[in-house]
């Protein structure tokens, strides 16, 4: 294909995914550069506030982008097949087959006038060569996987005599009948109630190590992050910021979003008086700053990172796009990086007067380390 | 869904009613048919005579319950102008009607859906913006403009269809029908077109908007997402949920095209009801008026019972009967 290396031993793998979308007021980029993999049977979790562009990433990857959404560059990868470019109709068969595709909300996901087990058998025959009563028998034995109750009888019920997690559970059975490689998984308890929301992640866990599936789940749930994923993907305004196994992500994150977003989330048993939380709102497209895009909420912002965009960067398991890390031993840890440049910070401030100066405060960090 | 139909019924009933005294109040309102029966000197007691034996000295309510009684059965009493029972004449008319109005609305279905769909799938195409153009201009013509229109080019320039009245008809059992003869097929066309042309347009624009609209719904996303074919995505999902809105309107437009063939039938002297109403309509024939008031009021009930009946066979969620919903 082209000199880009290739993750060869990855199932899924973008590289420097780009999307935009073309307005009267000129191009939006929603994705700016987005590189991931995946490798088989993987659970990778993509987290980020709303409009972070996790979701935009998904739909990008099975291919349906609507206009005028467009790749603008980049390169997505699948079980070795370049996959962005390839016709509707060779992309629709991978599509399902393949790749399965989980929404968010099960309410609207099932068509409300066609049985479950029709839309069940239809998506069986359209991918494999079964007989409608063999499609039947499969598709109750699927039901019977994601744990429907009676699945001889509910099968040829509607979708409005499910409840919204049993209608999830049937939304999976749908996304996994052919057995895909690849799950994408788009929020998939965000609309559910709180208690049926760990049993379907539960069961889309256990369900996939089955079949052997791998699993992008885009999610803005840190704790369903840190109970079912091998790794984690963070975004913050159509980039990557970090990405990384879980524990190292969530433990000692190397971003600061990352550390906001995990510094954000209660603990049970604390006593806490104020939520921590990140001050200001992800920019919108339209108005994304030059440089690293958090650099206006981020405390540890310097000159460098208001004009250059970071790049990214091997550190410990994972890979961080941050000045901060930049000239800085990988091995590092995290909580000690970060601890030294609040300490430079107020240094700074001190000898200043008044007024902090970021600018020097990355300077003084570097020698510190 | 019985107790449903029952309640449907009783309130169609009560609608008849209604109707069925507007209709009753007709005769009272629009002079006195003793007047108008007899000529201008005859004596009181000839006047009185009359009166009796026509039941108008009775109270009023025994009158309208007579009315009633005797329009349930079909009754609806004697035309002035033609001295004929007005239920022979509507039965005579009524073939000429329902088949125009059925020619016109297969035209408007077989024409109107397929070009809604098509606008609604590929809505960037010159020929959307062509569908477009066309249903405004369409919407926008009024009736008769488009019929004149249609006979002079299609009558009086190039001669090849008949400008006026049904051609030969053939007679099955009372129902005399134009579908068996090559007159009678060529005299439908135009007035066919000219009948079915507003409610393509209508059903086109219908049609599209619903479907654009339901193409960009989640189980739409779903199923694309499941690889399923367009074809199956289109046709299968998205058409019928398309059609469910659409059938309300479409059983409307098919009572109100019975109802208002009224113009066609004037434009293209078509023996039918409408043309009968017209007719009576000058002649201050009230027993043909308000007889046309109450069939035309019995059309529509019986249509929208009918889309009523469509809903519980498409829609699942209608049907409480199929199983209760489980919410656990």
């Amino acid at each position: 294909m082209n000199n880009n290396k290739t993750n060869s031993g990855a199932l899924l793998d973008v590289k420097g995914l780009r999307i935009e979308f073309p307005t009267r007021r000129g191009t939006l980029t929603a994705i700016d550069g987005v590189s991931l993999s995946l490798k088989a049977g993987e659970i990778l979790g993509v987290v980020g506030e709303s409009g972070a562009g996790k979701s935009l990433t998904g739909t990008a990857i099975t291919g349906l982008l609507e206009r005028p959404g467009r790749i603008a560059g980049g390169e997505i990868h699948f079980n070795g097949q370049r996959i962005d470019n390839l016709p509707s109709e060779a992309m629709r068969k991978l599509r399902g087959k393949q790749i399965g595709s989980i929404f968010q909300d099960p309410l609207t996901s099932l068509n409300p006038l066609f049985s479950v087990g029709r839309q069940l058998i239809e998506t069986i025959r359209t991918h494999t060569d079964l007989t409608p009563r063999q499609a039947r028998a499969r598709a109750i034995e699927m039901l019977t996987q994601v744990g429907i109750p009676a699945p001889e009888q509910r099968i040829d019920q509607y979708p409005h005599q499910f409840s919204g997690g049993m209608r999830q559970r049937v939304v999976i059975a749908l996304a996994l009948c052919v057995n895909p490689k690849l799950v994408i998984a788009d929020e998939p308890t965000t609309a559910l109630d709180v208690s049926v929301q760990a049993q379907i992640i539960d069961l889309l866990k256990t369900l996939c190590r089955e079949h052997g599936s791998a699993v992008m789940l885009v999610t803005h749930d840190m704790g369903v992050i840190a109970e079912t994923c091998d790794r984690v993907a963070v975004m913050y305004a159509g980039r990557l910021v970090e990405i990384g196994p879980v524990q190292e992500v969530v433990k000692h994150a190397r971003h600061p979003y990352t550390r906001g977003l995990m510094g954000s989330i209660p603990k049970l048993g604390e006593e806490v008086e104020h939520l921590v939380q990140i001050d200001g709102a992800m920019p919108r497209l339209s108005h994304i700053p030059q440089g690293c895009a958090f650099n206006p909420r981020c405390p540890y912002a310097t000159a460098r990172c208001r004009e250059e965009k970071p790049e990214f960067a091997n550190v410990g398991q994972g890979e961080v796009a941050c000045w901060l890390w930049d000239g800085v031993d990988p091995a590092t840890d995290p909580d000690r990086l970060f601890s030294n440049v609040t300490l430079a910070q107020r240094a700074r401030q001190q000898a200043d007067g008044v007024g902090s100066a970021p600018k020097k405060s990355m300077q003084a960090c570097e020698q510190e380390v | 869904m019985l107790s449903f139909l029952i309640r449907r019924l009783g309130q169609s009933l009560l609608v008849m009613l209604a109707v069925a005294l507007l209709a009753f109040s007709m005769f009272r309102y629009v002079g006195d048919p003793v007047t108008n029966m007899l000529s201008q000197d005859a004596s009181v007691e000839e006047r009185e005579q009359l009166r009796e034996s026509l039941g108008l000295s009775e109270p009023l309510y025994v009158q309208f319950s007579t009315f009633v009684v005797q329009a349930a059965q079909g009754d609806f009493g004697i035309s002035y102008r033609n001295q004929r029972p007005v239920s022979e004449l509507i039965a005579e008319r009524m073939p000429a009607t329902l088949e125009l109005v059925a020619v016109a609305f297969i035209i408007s279905l077989l024409v109107g859906v397929p070009m809604g769909v098509y606008s609604a799938l590929k809505p960037h195409s010159w020929l959307s913006h062509v569908f477009q153009t066309l249903s405004l201009i369409g919407i926008s013509l009024p009736t008769f403009v488009t019929g004149i229109l249609l006979i002079l080019t299609f009558s009086v320039t190039l001669n090849w269809l008949p400008s006026f009245g049904r051609g030969e008809v053939v007679s099955i059992g009372w129902w005399s029908t134009g579908l068996l003869t090559a007159s009678g097929l060529k005299s439908l066309i135009l007035p066919g077109i000219m009948l079915g042309l507003f409610q393509v347009t209508l059903i086109m624009r219908l049609v599209r908007a619903e479907m654009m609209e339901v193409l960009r719904t989640d189980y739409i996303r779903f199923a694309r997402a499941r690889g399923l074919s367009n074809r199956a995505v289109n046709f299968g999902h998205a058409l019928k949920n398309t059609l469910m809105p659409v059938i309300t309107i479409i059983g409307l437009q098919l009572g109100a095209m019975i109802a208002f063939a009224i113009i066609t039938e004037t434009v293209f002297q078509w023996p039918g009801m409408g043309f009968l109403f017209i007719q009576a309509v000058s002649f201050v024939d009230i027993p043909v008026m308000s007889a046309y008031l109450l069939l035309v009021s019995l059309i529509f009930v019986v249509i929208n019972m009918i889309v009523d009946m469509l809903y519980f066979m498409l829609d699942p969620r209608l049907c409480a009967d199929r199983g209760t919903a489980n919410s656990h």
